[in-house]
């Protein structure tokens, strides 16, 4: 196992060379000064100077490159246009509300999602069947902007149940501890603020756990129809076993291994779909900074928002490999 | 009974995937609105009720013909500009249609021929490829358009390029792993004896074997471009008003949400249909031609 995980690592290096290489020339083939692009258009020709020095953009493409990648080490971003805050800042005070609900959404799709898969699998071509995978197939095929934007109109402006934006209602007081507004509310003991805050996180974490919960719900399926059909699954069965047994202990768990790879990959999918979602619900997450920012053409928080996106996206298809080599033995030992 | 033989014998493997397509229910009422999509497409000047552009101060925000006060002069009603939402919506099928067939034309061009080089000609220029592939995967895919959009500039045909960028990796891979298993094959090693090119052994000899999965690919590829292309005009990156895209229709009606909900409704639904269309067809075609990738 460890052997496995250290020449994972270590396939980590290229990969993250690779994304920094992207989002590093993507600044420079956009025509014109990148100085300017990074400061914007009103900046003085002092702090131009100025910025021109930092990054070296006077020097060669491949020592710009170097400095670039001595700063990431460091964790400098550098500062928004608009704000001059330091990138990385502002993207760990954003980070737990787009955590929280990616959490959330897939805690939703993988409870549907894995529910609908089984008893489709158990009940094949019953109508249950045929109604939750038309659901998942009419479910992948939903722009989840639309669906975001429907479920506002019909549960936030027409009925009312739900509130259409932000996290808290304003004048609701939560001290923050880890800044995951759920968390805070359990550890300060504040019930009110945790019921306020699931009530705001509800429907955009609907609103983003649709299309995991389609991909969940048909790969579960698939899954256990291929497990159902083994031999073991007979003889549980003849040797008088309960169906709930077979069911779960003797499918489902041997079902889940690819169940759990695509969920992990999902996962890092939610990070995309936060964009569009958290726009939507005027979420404060990081996707909805980045995308203020493409409006307002801040390339620092371009930059900086797509290599953080982009490395943990990296990282969790890491934690997604080695899980599935930890609950798959056959792959460790190729 | 020698004859029944002879006929089964000489009957093309292609035929019985046609027949198993056709069997498939799902898989004809796919096709049958991917038909009317492209049909719809094609024939939007002929058929919508009125221009897509034409603003009229009259008209402004008339609900749909089911609605009080709507009437069967605009069938789903009127924006705020006045402008007919189902002529909208049928010259945007054919904004779709078009972003749709050249991301995906893109992608598939370019995946095709790195794939096919890589698998042919394997070791450094393979490993080139296809780690210059897992970069491009590495990045969540509509972070990625959003991003290159944001540094191209938005328009439509940036999006299409975008997006057309994307999704080489999943082409590239396909040919790639066809092309492997095929190169061991006898008939690659007739080829070569008879002294055809690598060229020739490629794209004559080997691609038209790795078809089922790539015709599969590219038509989910299509469901996948019209959600993205639409995403992105959502966004603002996309379409630029006033160009009838149901994305960008969606993102105007968004403001007068409560006032007018079919302005916002209207372009959805037709993105749902059209995508339904792409993905159940493809899925159908999944399981009549490429029984390994069905999921």
């Amino acid at each position: 196992m460890f052997p496995f995980i250290l020449r994972r690592l270590m396939m980590l290096v290229p990969t993250l060379l690779g994304v920094s290489i992207i989002v590093f020339l993507m600044l420079h083939i956009t025509p014109g000064d990148p100085a300017e692009l990074l400061l914007g258009e009103r900046a003085t020709e002092q702090a131009l100077h100025e910025i021109r020095e930092h990054l070296g953009l006077n020097k060669p493409l491949y020592v710009q490159y170097g400095l670039f990648l001595k700063r990431l080490a460091t964790l400098d971003l550098g500062e928004t246009i608009w704000t001059r805050e330091k990138v990385w800042t502002e993207i760990s005070q954003r980070f737990p509300a787009t955590i929280e609900l990616s959490v959330a959404a897939m805690l939703i799709s993988c409870f549907f999602g894995i529910l609908f898969g089984i008893v489709s699998a158990t009940k094949q071509y019953s109508i249950f069947d045929y109604l939750s995978m038309i659901g998942a197939l009419v479910g992948v095929s939903m722009p989840i902007f639309w669906l975001g934007l429907v479920l506002m109109l019909v549960f936030s402006l027409v009925l009312g149940w739900f509130p259409m934006s932000a996290r808290l209602t304003i004048g609701i007081d939560l001290e923050p501890v880890t800044h995951f507004y759920v968390l805070d509310s359990i550890l300060t003991g504040n019930w009110t603020a945790l019921k306020d805050v699931l009530w705001h996180l509800f429907l955009p974490a609907v609103t983003l756990s649709t299309i995991p919960m389609a991909i969940v719900a048909r790969m579960t399926r698939s899954s256990m129809l291929e497990v159902l059909r083994q031999d073991y699954i007979k003889t549980a069965r003849a040797k008088g076993l309960p169906q709930s047994t077979v069911i779960f202990k003797h499918a489902f768990r041997n079902a889940l291994i690819p169940v759990v790879t695509t969920i992990g990959l999902q996962f890092g999918i939610l990070m995309g779909g936060a964009i569009l979602t958290e726009t939507i619900f005027a979420w404060p997450g990081v996707g909805k900074w980045m995308f203020d920012a493409v409006m307002k053409r801040d390339y620092m928080v371009i930059q900086g928002g797509t290599l953080f996106i982009a490395g943990l996206f990296v990282l969790i298809n890491l934690v997604v490999d080695v899980l599935y080599a930890v609950i798959n033995p056959r792959i460790s030992v190729q | 009974m020698t004859e029944l033989a002879a006929n089964q014998e000489s009957r093309h493997p292609f035929w019985d995937q046609i027949d198993q397509l056709w069997r498939n229910k799902t898989a004809v009422a796919g096709l049958i609105i991917v038909v009317v999509f492209v049909l719809v497409g094609i024939a939007a000047p002929w058929i919508s009720p009125h221009d897509p552009v034409d603003a009229s101060l009259y008209d402004q925000l008339k609900p749909p013909m089911w609605s009080s006060g709507g009437s069967s002069k605009h069938v789903l009603g009127t924006d705020d500009l006045g402008r007919d939402i189902l002529s909208r919506i049928l010259f945007g099928a054919r904004v779709s249609l078009l972003v749709a067939m050249v991301s995906v034309g893109i992608a598939f061009c370019v995946g095709v021929i790195l794939g096919a080089v890589s698998g042919f000609y394997k070791g450094t220029v393979d490993n080139l490829i296809m780690r210059s592939m897992d970069i491009l995967l590495s990045f969540p895919h509509i972070l990625l358009a959003i991003v290159m959009v944001a540094y191209l500039g938005p328009s439509l045909r940036n999006a299409m390029i975008a997006i057309g960028i994307i999704y080489i990796p999943r082409y590239a891979r396909i040919v790639r792993g066809s092309v492997l298993e095929e190169c061991e094959k006898d008939y690659v090693t007739a080829s070569r004896a008879i002294g055809a090119g690598s060229l020739r052994i490629i794209f004559i000899s080997i691609l038209p074997n790795c078809m089922g999965p790539l015709i599969v690919q590219t038509t989910l590829g299509f469901a996948s471009a019209i959600l993205d292309a639409a995403a992105l005009s959502f966004l603002g990156l996309g379409a630029q008003p006033p160009t009838p895209e149901w994305g960008a229709m969606i993102a105007q009606g968004r403001s007068m949400i409560l006032r007018a909900w079919w302005v916002m409704t209207m372009p959805g639904i037709a993105i749902l249909i059209a995508v339904l269309g792409f993905n159940l067809f493809g899925d159908g075609l999944r399981d009549a031609l490429d029984p390994r990738l069905r999921d």
